[in-house]
């Protein structure tokens, strides 16, 4: 059909099968879909957003607007993939999208015919009555039409990584400047990174005729990365788009290394997301081609001069059988002496300037435009306007279009860069503060030939290397072309009532533009916005200059004047999964388990994630259907006899160190300098500005050694507390801190049955008695003939209870051990939830009260608070906002119906009163169904909740509807003098 | 002696080891690991006393060393952590608070830690995928504390391999981590 | 952005917690005369610049340092990488 007989980079003997819209086609190894489609003589590829327009291929490269199409099938079906760096493999499967019910009969083509109401601006103009409207009409309509292919609903089967690289000098594009660069510095023994977004290195060497040298562009670009593939300091990344540049050399880039592969090899992931730290960058991005407007330029058929040039000698690929080209610049004449020299009917060159020159075999048809074009599925003719004004008509299957290059600036302006307007060229060049580190050489510098790319890529690799200590000599390249830019600027056909497209996929015409100036969105932050130009998965590489000097001429601004907009991260769209990478399903963070884990699977046991832990939650029997008779049962046994809970995940802080004493006595608002050896303390830390953040215990198991316990949840903020105290705040105490939460595996023995079972595995030497071992006594003790223990005589569930900690190794075996030991006890491991419903009938705060709201005096502390001392927090805590005695005190509830359940989170409101913000009372944190009452039980906050003891309130939730009768009272329901745990 | 029996952080009685392409990652449950934390204004004395104790000088920042029977490598400003083979006759932290009387804080670590010793060609290409350590540049002797699989850990490079000290309740998660990123490499 | 740690070399900030102001150093006496409205300050009138800012970072994911880093919050240009502990006693903190 369309494919040349000779030439291109692509391998005649393997034929790749493919299909696109189900329709079977062959192709070769090397081709994209793209190239492949056209030398089937497939032009149309898919339909515009907005007026579901047929569409063609535009360009050859990451910057195509039009031809996006659907890839695979299944979970790893995607949408919105440019069929342009599609890379074909045998069996791909493409669709195209945006289509109902078929590519060249499209329903939504109605669209087209109502572009007069679909204007810039329509959104805000015509969905705006009757409100009502807006939510059960114009938004599903407008969702429907809306989006670009669809996505699969299944998992995606693949795996995606994540990965960190290093390098002295890294080279974004491997185009001639970025090939020159990585040859300079990788000769120097410097360590280069090259990565380059096609799967075949050169860039345009592989897509020009000119010579290098005695070689063809092409064969020279295969030799330099032969070479640089030999060098053990460099590093060739190919396939891989440099997304983005951050702050001091960081850049992101995406690797596909299996998107050219029917599926990725087991275990291998099919993209990686390199995070990249470079000491410097070149950015040797290219040039990226720009169209001209002119009315209905939108037909398949019509491209981008370059990127014809590209089909033709790269993928030996003609687009039509007689082409015309349209020019404002001698790289227009260039695509059609190639087009000639592959023996394709150029039928005219199409310049707009007047002083044009002239084409060896070609008519060049001076100071003319294309004024229209026609052919309903894919170009058929054009008309021109000749210098004279006369009009005719050209028979032609394709056109390329040449508005000039755009270097290709976008890394360069990631960070504070603002391109500047080179008016030699026509065209943005990097500007302003570049990204730290980065230089920018070759046509991305706007120097667009070989040889001057040749020369500013090795130029600005020795100076990057100048700047790290080594002096590099240039390398002898051999000579290329240095031919100078010739162009006339000129940005679209005027004179017209006909659509002409600037931005292809977002359906933005001259005509949009217009508009926006009429409307007075001139800024071109606002043109953007407004008309959407240059805000769809392009990013407006092809169409963002266009519109901007559309704009310019009608603002009488100069382009300069009017200026760009940001530029920002991703380059090209990135796959959700590659940002995630591992981090998906199961593995979204590691799960830490606790020593007991085992054991507790063996159990049975239900879990429950707490932060990174996996926590047993309770231990269903075969019996028990609802997880309350679970739990109801281990607290009655635990209350009854004796219960077992591992609470290893609690925080663990080793403070050792002369004045430990005394830091800790600033930590903690309560008082701790004089808490003898062989004690523990229960201690409540306040933030500077007074409010609670943390509670837990101290254990002082030597003069100069405490061992602290944090919430589970705030061990990692505790710690870094703790760190900034000791490191900021009184930098000579000596004081060290070490983490321990995981050297020891501790179990909490809880219940009037627990010294007796304890005392059945403790060594004997060790007294357990009640004046040998005290309440909150701590000591360090051995178990089970020898094996070093810590143990600790607190109780959370206000029973006689203890904390033994082993090393973590022995966790395990220790707690198959106090379960043997404990069988004549009927000894029941309890988890979380009889933790939690344990702790509330004893009143005790936890997260849910410790909430970052609240202050000792509201949590019933406030005596705790030393005035004798200065601790962090003390200060603010006795500001006289928090110390408002009508404030918020924690008391407890009882439903007036004790099977009636209260809502952790509902209000609290006077009875009759209205459920409004001004009647609230305060909030239920806490809640539970207490086996100990027979009753559902709660705490909470009350206003002046302790002078209201015995008061009926409501606690009511509109959330859920539900408006409870209360009873305020104590919240310590269980033995509210603390008899049970000093017994 | 007592008669509770270890398991290892991955949850068996004996070491797992796992070799993918030309690495073997092998958990090694024998070695202690001490904190030495040097007490205010004692670091050069530390110094001293942990030269004479590991029979080499002591780990600057950031390094690793190894002496005849012990290890060490520097974990923050004034600390240390010592590995050397688990004497339950002789216990480690015991016997290096002996020998750095107030000198130093001295804690046992060696049940909060999962220890990976890893082995082969390719550990460079290895860790590109797993934290953004530069190996190349740390070559031997390097330590440092990096996240993996978001959990905190240190890695250490000597003669043998390269040594990962993880959090020992994400054992599970680090080790399939590091199997992960080997199927993926090699 | 990369900081460059006095004592391990360039890092990732990924590796940091950021908590601000380096000003937080300079904690009041809780027990001296008027220390309320002092610590009013302390607590919460802090700068927020536009421009260079001394700042305390904490090497979470390192050697657990507490930093001082002056950094231009415009530009992230870093221009000084201390130890807090060190700032905090030419500060003439000390117990």
């Amino acid at each position: 059909m369309n494919r040349l007989s000779t030439g291109g980079q692509i391998d005649r003997t393997t034929q790749l099968r493919f299909t696109f819209d189900g329709q079977p086609y062959h192709g070769h190894a090397g081709d994209t879909l793209a190239s492949a489609l056209l030398a089937n003589g497939v032009r149309l590829m898919g339909r515009s957003f907005k007026y579901h327009r047929p569409r063609g291929v535009l360009s050859a490269g990451s910057e195509e607007p039009n031809a996006l199409v659907q890839l695979r099938k299944g979970g790893r079906q995607e949408p919105n993939t440019r069929a342009t760096v599609a890379e074909l493999f045998n069996g791909l499967e493409a669709a195209s999208q945006n289509a109902w019910p078929s590519l060249k009969l499209d329903a939504l083509a109605i669209n087209d015919r109502l572009s007069n109401f679909l204007t810039a601006g329509f959104y805000y103009k015509t969905f705006m009555w009757p409100a009502a409207f807006w939510e059960k009409l114009y938004e599903p309509i407008i969702r429907r039409a809306a989006g670009l292919g669809s996505i699969s609903t299944d998992p995606d089967p693949d795996s995606y990584d994540k990965g960190f690289l290093h390098c002295d000098l890294l080279v974004i594009g491997a185009g001639p400047a970025g090939l020159a660069a990585a040859l300079t510095a990788g000769r120097a023994g410097a360590r280069v990174i090259l990565a380059d977004e096609d799967f075949r290195m050169g860039g345009r060497l592989n897509a020009e005729t000119h010579g290098l040298g005695d070689q063809s562009c092409a064969d020279w670009a295969a030799g330099a990365v032969a070479e640089l593939a030999s060098l053990p300091n460099v590093r060739l990344l190919g396939r891989t788009t440099v997304l983005g540049a951050f702050d001091h050399g960081i850049y992101a880039a995406v690797e596909r290394v299996a998107d050219h592969l029917a599926e990725p090899a087991p275990g291998k992931p099919r993209q990686i997301l390199w995070r990249i730290y470079s000491k410097r960058a070149v950015l040797c991005a290219g040039a990226i081609d720009r169209p001209i407007s002119f009315a209905n330029n939108d037909r398949p058929g019509i491209m981008l001069a370059g990127a014809m040039r590209a089909y033709v000698n790269r993928w030996a690929v003609t687009p039509a059988q007689t082409v015309a080209i349209f020019t404002n610049n001698d790289d227009g004449h260039r695509t059609a002496r190639d087009l000639l020299a592959q023996g394709v009917d150029v039928a005219a060159i199409v310049d707009t300037r007047v002083d044009a020159p002239a084409c060896d075999g070609v008519q060049v048809l001076a100071g003319a435009q294309v004024v229209d074009s026609a052919g309903r599925l894919g170009l058929k003719s054009v008309t021109v306007r000749q210098a004279s004004g006369q009009e005719h008509r050209l028979r032609i299957g394709a056109l390329g279009v040449s508005g000039g290059w755009n270097p290709n600036v976008a890394l360069s302006s990631h960070q504070r860069g603002r391109p500047e307007w080179n008016e030699a060229i026509a065209a943005f060049v990097p500007g302003g503060i570049l990204p730290q580190g980065m230089r920018v050489a070759g046509a991305a510098a706007g120097r667009f030939s070989t040889q001057g790319a040749l020369e500013t890529g090795a130029g600005a690799a020795i100076q990057a290397l100048s700047d790290l200590g080594k002096t590099v000599q240039a390398p002898d390249f051999p000579m290329a072309e240095d031919g100078a830019t010739r162009i006339t600027p000129f940005w679209h056909v005027g004179g017209t009532k006909a659509r002409a497209w600037l931005d292809f996929q977002n359906d933005v015409t001259v005509k949009d533009v217009t508009l926006a100036h009429q409307e007075g969105f001139r800024a071109v932050e606002h043109l953007k916005r407004y008309t959407t130009l240059g805000m769809a998965t392009d990013q407006g590489k092809t169409s963002n200059l266009g519109g901007l000097a559309v704009m310019a001429e009608l603002t009488g601004q100069s382009i300069a004047q009017t200026g760009t907009t940001m530029f920002r991260p991703p380059y090209t769209p990135v796959a959700m999964g590659a940002l995630a990478g591992r981090s998906v399903g199961r593995d979204f963070r590691p799960t830490r388990l606790t020593p007991s884990h085992i054991w507790a699977v063996e159990q049975g046991a239900t879990f429950v994630e707490v932060g990174m832990w996996l926590r047993a939650q309770y231990f269903p029997r075969a019996d028990e259907s609802d997880w309350r008779q679970s739990v109801d049962r281990e607290v009655r046994a635990t209350r009854g006899s004796v219960g077992v809970c591992d609470v290893t995940t609690l925080g663990k802080i080793d403070v050792q160190g002369r004045d430990a004493a005394a830091f800790l006595n600033r930590i903690y608002c309560n008082g701790f300098a004089k808490l003898a050896v062989g004690r523990v303390r229960y201690g409540l830390m306040l933030r500077e500005d007074g409010i609670a953040m943390d509670d837990g215990t101290a254990a002082r198991m030597a003069e100069d050694h405490f061992v602290v316990t944090t919430t589970t949840a705030n061990a990692v903020s505790v710690f870094r507390h703790m760190e900034f105290a000791r490191q900021c705040l009184w930098p000579d105490m000596d004081v060290q801190l070490i983490s321990t939460t995981e050297a020891w595996a501790q179990f909490a023995v809880a219940g009037p049955k627990s010294r007796a079972l304890l005392q059945k595995i403790v060594d004997p030497e060790f007294d357990l008695s009640n004046d040998g071992f005290p309440f909150m006594a701590c000591g360090e003790i051995t178990v089970c003939g020898g094996c070093p223990a810590r143990l600790f005589r607190i109780s959370f569930s206000g029973e006689l209870a203890y904390e033994i900690a082993v090393p973590t190794r022995y966790g395990d075996a220790l707690m198959r051990r106090l379960m043997d030991a404990g069988r004549e006890f009927d000894v029941t491991p309890y988890g979380t939830e009889a933790l939690g419903v344990m702790r509330i009938e004893k009143g005790h705060a936890a997260g849910n009260e410790l909430n970052g709201q609240t202050t000792a005096l509201n949590l019933g502390m406030g005596r705790m608070v030393s005035d004798k001392k200065d601790s962090i927090g003390a200060v603010l805590s006795r500001r006289e906002g928090l110390q408002d005695e009508n404030g918020l005190r924690l008391v407890g509830f009882l439903p007036k119906n004790p099977q009636e359940r209260v809502i952790a989170g509902a209000h609290l409101l006077d009875r009759g009163a209205a459920p409004r913000a001004a009647n609230d009372l305060g909030y239920v944190t806490s809640a539970c169904y207490s086996p100990t009452l027979d009753s559902y039980i709660a705490i909470g906050f009350l206003k002046s909740g302790e002078t209201r003891l015995g008061d009926v309130v409501r606690a009511a939730s509109p959330l859920t509807g539900q408006d409870t009768e209360v009873t305020v009272v104590s919240p310590h329901f269980v033995d509210p003098k603390g008899e049970r745990l000093r017994a | 002696m007592h008669d509770l029996a270890p398991l290892t952080a991955l949850g068996s009685s004996a070491p797992q080891s796992d070799t993918i392409g030309p690495v073997t990652i092998t958990e090694n449950p024998d070695m202690a690991l001490v904190s030495v934390a040097a007490r205010l204004g004692q670091d050069a004395a530390c110094t001293t006393a942990l030269a004479r104790i590991l029979g080499t000088s002591a780990p600057d920042v950031a390094q690793f060393v190894q002496g005849p029977t012990l290890a060490a490598f520097w974990s923050a400003p004034h600390c240390w952590m010592v590995t050397g083979p688990d004497d339950p006759q002789s216990d480690l932290s015991t016997r290096l608070k002996a020998d750095l009387p107030h000198m130093a804080s001295v804690t046992d670590q060696s049940g909060g830690w999962v220890r990976f010793d890893m082995q082969g060609d390719g550990l460079g290409a290895l860790f590109e995928r797993l934290c953004n350590l530069d190996m190349a540049r740390m070559a031997q002797g390097g330590a440092r504390r990096t996240v993996i699989d978001h959990l905190g850990c240190f890695v250490l490079c000597h003669g043998g391999g390269v040594t990962v000290y993880g959090p020992r309740s994400g054992a599970r998660s680090l080790h399939d981590a590091l199997i992960t990123a080997a199927r993926s490499v090699f | 952005m990369i900081i460059n740690h006095p004592l391990l070399g360039p890092c990732d900030a990924q590796e940091f917690t950021y908590l601000g102001d380096a000003r937080l150093i300079d904690r009041p006496d809780g027990m001296a005369d008027g220390a309320e409205d002092v610590f009013y300050d302390y607590a919460y009138l802090r700068d927020n610049p536009a421009g260079q800012h001394r700042e305390l970072w904490f090497h979470e994911a390192g050697d657990r340092s507490w930093l001082v880093i002056t950094r231009n919050t415009l530009t992230h240009e870093i221009i000084s990488v201390e130890l807090a502990r060190d700032v905090a006693r030419k500060q003439g903190r000390s117990l």
